[in-house]
């Protein structure tokens, strides 16, 4: 709800008539803008835009992602959307520092039993490796029935604990999966 | 969410955001709504520009409070006694919606003669068993009218066998008509009871009282908005029906303005509830099968959850398509839908068992997408114990968490941990394609605007993958037990070269599997209608279905809003049906004309011959007012036109609990699990007699009003850190804002402990120390629950552990793990703990870490156990033994103490505060 009788204040004519006061006192002076302030743009000046939703709390404010090449170098808050109306709260003004930031771990780690350390594996591997963990463990503790000799079809020895920001399509994954692999122990932050 | 589930039919918030802004009176309780979710409160306060109130009642005093007109302090745990006392207040002063309730409610129905309140035994509700330490819920039952025709096609979910109509009393003079039941339930929850059990000065909870009632009716709306102040005690979902029961009452549910806002904690705990990664729930909430009640084929499981009424008499159609989704031609009629192959349930196997199970070695293998339990579960230490049991795990994460390095932690000796332990790291939220269902049941898809760096890969991609991989490790197995992994439709490919580069999957092609679509077509399901209990369709959960609706139709990607409907039907899409408005039936009379101009939402349009309004009908949109369901109608038929509560046998708000909840049809105050007072409502009945708690060494419970422990312990989010940590103590931006571990105590209780502001303290239970900054502030302030008796509170902010940016001992470590009976949902909000000043003993043993639990204390899969009726102290509800000294006696003496240190610090301007 724009406000069209509101004045609009133009900064550069207003340092500049300031500017131009000063120089009929002092004499002449330079434009204050330097060279380099004339020439600076907006960060987001030509990057790409592209509508995300904030990955913190539960009220699904809309961001705006800008991006130059595969870089991300500002998220905003929406002005379209009509929950935020181009506002964020601290976390949400943070995402950009959640996407860009040095903590970031971007390899695939490994910790041997018994190990003091991590070591750096190829991803493949890793992926690999853990597929066969599951397939050992459920091979050896799958039951096809209880102690009461009722079908159950499962292992207790596996278990899946999902976190906030899992996207729908994620959870339904896991859900599938982990359901087929047969465990019980699907369980995420909803409960906690 | 049971707690709005059985009563008004979803487990979802009844509203949306934006429409706060068309309430009278925002009632926030449960909740620091300004604090934790800081631009949902945005339209609270354009409510406040228009004239409307703002009450808040807390335990704390936070910005909501400063922000509300009204701010009502109350001891943490205490909510029912507060919503019983107002539920009081609105019958005894025949306060009530009577039209809205009359019709719309089930307050005329007649409870059965066998039904017994708590009222009359002590405390129990009718239908105990004491072997097995549980309620039948069976013995919460309407009388039902024989003379009424039993209905063919029902299945059991059905509250009466047969669908047979309980009897009714229109003139609700009936002493077993439900509000009269009610009322009696409540009677003694009167303003001095409320105070002498909660602490809220009675002047206070009158005028909320006052204001509730005058704010609701045909031209006015109260809605209550709560969080996890609700949610984390063992009597979570009774809180939440506590407050449904009172909007009922008043008439406000599905109603502009109106309504309960649930205020899920963080970006898809909604989505992952609907979707469920519970191990309860498939998703669509179809209730995953168990043998508690043998469930072991497909028939008995679909039987059990039909109901003849209402949508949930499609459940065989939604749970047929649901096993068509994941086994496609493998499931068939003549297979039992592939029903055989499911693993099943054997009791509780959540996640608080799930830990206790991985601490005694039955679980050996654990994957935690993007999950931080070493800071995040309750009685963290012993989280942080089980996982060194563990052969392997999986974390999964943007940084590394402490339950990535639980192995390193200062108390842990890596060469005597055997976890192999793998880290995976991931992609933002910004790098990948998918999903969010915010706290509004509204669905938005957030687009990918770069790659991920390095190894990291959504969570999708890893798990397709994973999929991929294990399929081809059985692929010759002959072993049918592994046919359900191979059985599985598993192919959601990218066609874009690019993302098949990176292993990323279409996530289109998950979301038209959710949406549903028919087999021999192709085509896209419109919405739940569509879906049949004959095999032709697919669909991934029901309630979903209608997001997608067609190829290059994805609603969830619309972006539009709309300048003159604050609900902007078209900016994403929202389940059920893309209603914002839950119920909205109810915002007209039962005519269908809306109970007034001012609160119009949705209503009968008699020329068109169908719903309409600014809302999408939550309501089969061509049922007139006047359509009466005959007798052998089932389904949405089989709802009457006057009845808008479509998940529900009857189409009313059930507030009296027929179904679904294991503590009682009725709200009843019971005491935390550890409290310092006595039940003063029922002495011999101390808390919640049928909660699920773990009496093993390593979860030790104080007894009540135990005098080492007599103070109450809350925590709690601050706006700047996010859950356990991950996403923000390794953030330079936020972790500089909050870049201490605190709690916040009273200037009295802090004067009388010898404690300053600044000062390092260590606050104790019987599960661990931790040791934070105090914070000391007025916004705490004892409780006065009588003359000379006084609770203090002490709050701890539970975002800290010892990884990351900013550090610090972790207040998860302090609660028991112990849980609401209906949902196992812990009780971090209230337990007790005492405080000392000085820092934690360094060389004391974490006893829940390190003690092997013997096997005469371990349960089968960490299954728990319920408590019984346990009396109080004293049998009076009196306070305990603990030594109170009266805040007016420890001001006067914090007086001398504050001259002290001024003279002492006098020049030193702030107090530095180093180790």
């Amino acid at each position: 709800m724009a406000d069209t009788k509101r004045p609009v204040i133009d900064l550069t004519s207003l340092l500049s008539r300031a500017a131009g006061a000063l120089g009929e006192r002092v004499g002449a002076l330079p434009n204050v803008l330097s060279k380099r302030s004339e020439q600076l743009r907006p960060r987001i000046a030509g990057a790409k835009k592209t509508p995300g939703v904030c990955p913190y709390c539960a009220v699904g404010c809309g961001t705006t992602v800008y991006s130059k090449g595969n870089t991300i170098v500002d998220i905003e808050g929406n002005p379209d959307s009509p929950i935020n109306a181009g506002t964020l709260c601290p976390k949400g003004s943070a995402t950009y520092q959640l996407h860009v930031n040095p903590n970031r771990i971007t390899t695939a780690k490994y910790r041997a039993p018994f190990a003091t350390e991590w070591t750096d594996v190829p991803y493949d591997w890793a992926m690999e490796r853990i597929a066969q963990r599951i397939k050992d463990t459920r091979d050896r503790t799958f039951r096809e029935h209880d102690e009461h000799g009722r079908r159950v079809n499962r292992t207790t020895a596996i278990a899946s604990l999902g976190g906030a920001t899992l996207d729908n399509e994620e959870n339904y994954l896991i859900a599938k999966l982990f359901r087929n692999i047969g465990t019980p122990f699907i369980e995420n932050q909803a409960r906690i | 969410m049971p707690g709005l589930g059985t009563l008004y039919g979803l487990g979802g918030a009844t509203t949306h955001l934006m429409d706060l802004q068309h309430a009278d009176l925002i009632v926030i309780q449960g909740s620091n709504f300004a604090e934790n979710h800081p631009v949902g409160f945005r339209f609270a306060m354009m409510a406040k520009e228009r004239g409307a109130k703002i009450v808040h009642v807390d335990p704390r005093f936070t910005r909501t409070s400063a922000l509300a007109d009204l701010y009502i302090p109350i001891r943490s745990g205490t909510d029912i006694a507060f919503t019983g006392g107002l539920i009081n207040y609105v019958l005894s002063n025949d306060a009530y919606f009577k039209e809205y309730v009359h019709a719309y409610t089930s307050a005329s129905f007649l409870v059965h003669p066998d039904f017994r309140d708590t009222e009359d035994l002590d405390g129990m509700f009718s239908g105990y068993d004491p072997d097995k330490c549980t309620y039948d819920a069976k013995a919460w039952r309407y009388e039902i009218d024989d003379s009424s025709q039993p209905s063919s096609g029902g299945g059991e979910a059905s509250v009466h066998e047969g669908g047979k109509r309980p009897k009714q009393d229109p003139t609700l003079q009936h002493p077993r008509c439900v509000i009269n039941v009610i009322k009696r339930h409540y009677a003694r929850y009167t303003p001095e009871m409320v105070e002498s059990i909660t602490g809220a000065p009675r002047e206070s909870f009158l005028k909320l009282a006052r204001m509730l009632v005058e704010n609701s009716g045909r031209e006015r709306t109260a809605v209550y908005a709560y969080a996890m102040g609700w949610a984390q005690h063992t009597v979570g979902v009774q809180n939440i029906r506590a407050a449904a029961t009172l909007q009922a009452l008043l008439g406000n549910t599905g109603r502009p303005g109106g309504g309960i806002m649930a205020l899920r904690g963080h970006a898809s705990i909604q989505g992952s509830t609907d979707i469920a990664t519970l191990y309860d729930n498939f998703p669509g909430y179809l209730k995953v099968p168990t043998l508690e009640k043998d469930e072991t084929d497909f028939a008995t499981w679909s039987k059990a959850h039909t109901m003849r009424s209402g949508r949930w008499a499609d459940f065989p159609a939604y749970a047929i398509s649901l096993l068509k989704a994941w086994y496609g031609e493998h499931a068939q009629a003549h297979n039992d839908w592939n029903f055989a192959r499911l693993p099943l349930n054997t009791g509780d196997h959540s996640d608080l068992p799930m830990f206790f199970s991985m601490k005694d070695g039955e679980v050996e293998g654990l994957v935690l997408y993007g999950q931080n339990p070493a800071v995040g579960g309750q009685n963290a230490a012993l989280q942080r114990g089980a996982m060194e049991r563990l052969k392997w795990l999986v974390v999964r994460d943007i940084f590394e968490t402490e339950s990535a390095t639980f192995w390193k932690r200062e108390s842990a000796d890596p060469t005597k941990i055997g976890t192999e332990v793998f880290f995976l790291p991931v992609a933002g939220v910004a790098e990948k394609a998918g999903t969010f269902t915010n706290t509004m049941r509204l669905v938005q898809f957030h687009e990918k605007a770069v790659d991920p760096p390095g190894d990291a890969r959504s969570d999708l991609a890893f798990t397709y993958d994973l999929g991929k991989r294990l399929r081809a490790l059985y692929a010759d197995s002959e072993n049918w037990l592994d046919r359900p992994l191979l059985d599985l439709t598993w192919d959601y490919e990218s066609d874009d070269p690019h993302e098949r580069a990176l292993g990323e999957p279409d996530v289109e092609k998950v979301m038209r599997e959710i949406n549903g679509y028919r087999i021999e077509t192709g085509e896209h399901v419109r919405d739940a209608h569509d879906l049949r209990d004959d095999g032709s369709t697919a669909c991934g959960a029901w309630i979903y279905a209608g997001m997608f609706p067609a190829p290059g139709r994805n609603l969830t990607r619309r972006r539009i809003a709309d300048p003159a409907n604050p609900a902007s039907p078209e900016w994403a899409w929202a389940w059920p049906n893309n209603v914002r408005t839950l119920y909205n039936r109810a915002s007209a009379d039962p005519n269908g004309v809306p109970w007034s101009e001012r609160k119009k939402l949705v209503w009968w349009d008699e020329g068109a011959g169908r719903w309409t309004g600014d809302d999408a009908p939550d309501f089969p949109p061509h049922t007139a007012p006047s359509y009466r369901a005959p007798d052998d109608a089932r389904g949405e038929d089989a709802i009457d036109g006057d009845t808008p509560f479509v998940m529900l046998e009857y189409g009313r708000s059930e507030i009296f609990g027929v179904n679904g909840t294991a503590d009682g049809p009725l709200p009843t105050h019971y005491e935390p699990r550890e409290s310092p007072v006595g039940n003063a409502l029922y002495p011999n009945v101390q808390y919640n007699p049928v909660l699920k708690e773990w009496r093993r060494r390593d979860n030790p419970y104080h007894a009540i009003g135990d005098p080492k422990y007599p103070y109450v312990v809350t925590t709690y989010r601050l706006t700047e850190h996010h859950a356990a940590g991950a996403m923000s103590r390794q953030l330079p931006w936020l972790a500089e804002l909050q870049p201490a571990a605190f709690c916040e105590l009273s200037p009295e209780l802090a004067v009388e402990k010898g404690i300053r502001n600044g000062d390092w303290v260590t606050v104790e239970t019987a599960r661990g120390d931790i040791e934070v900054r105090a914070l000391v502030t007025g916004r705490m302030q004892p409780f006065r629950l009588g003359p000379g008796r006084f609770v203090h509170q002490i709050g701890i902010p539970y975002h800290f552990g010892y990884e990351g940016e900013v550090r610090g001992d972790s207040a998860n470590d302090l609660p028991p793990l112990v849980a609401d009976p209906n949902v196992t949902i812990h009780e971090g909000k209230a337990f007790t703990g005492n405080i000392r000043p000085g820092r934690r003993d360094p060389f004391k043993a974490q006893t829940p870490e390190e003690e092997d639990v013997p096997k005469s204390e371990q349960t089968p899969f960490g299954n728990p156990e319920r408590p019984g009726p346990v009396a109080g102290p004293g049998g009076k509800g009196g306070t305990v033994e603990a030594e109170v000294v009266p805040p007016e006696e420890v001001m006067a003496a914090s007086r001398l103490v504050h001259e002290l240190d001024e003279r002492n610090a006098a020049g030193e301007g702030i107090r530095q505060h180093g180790d």
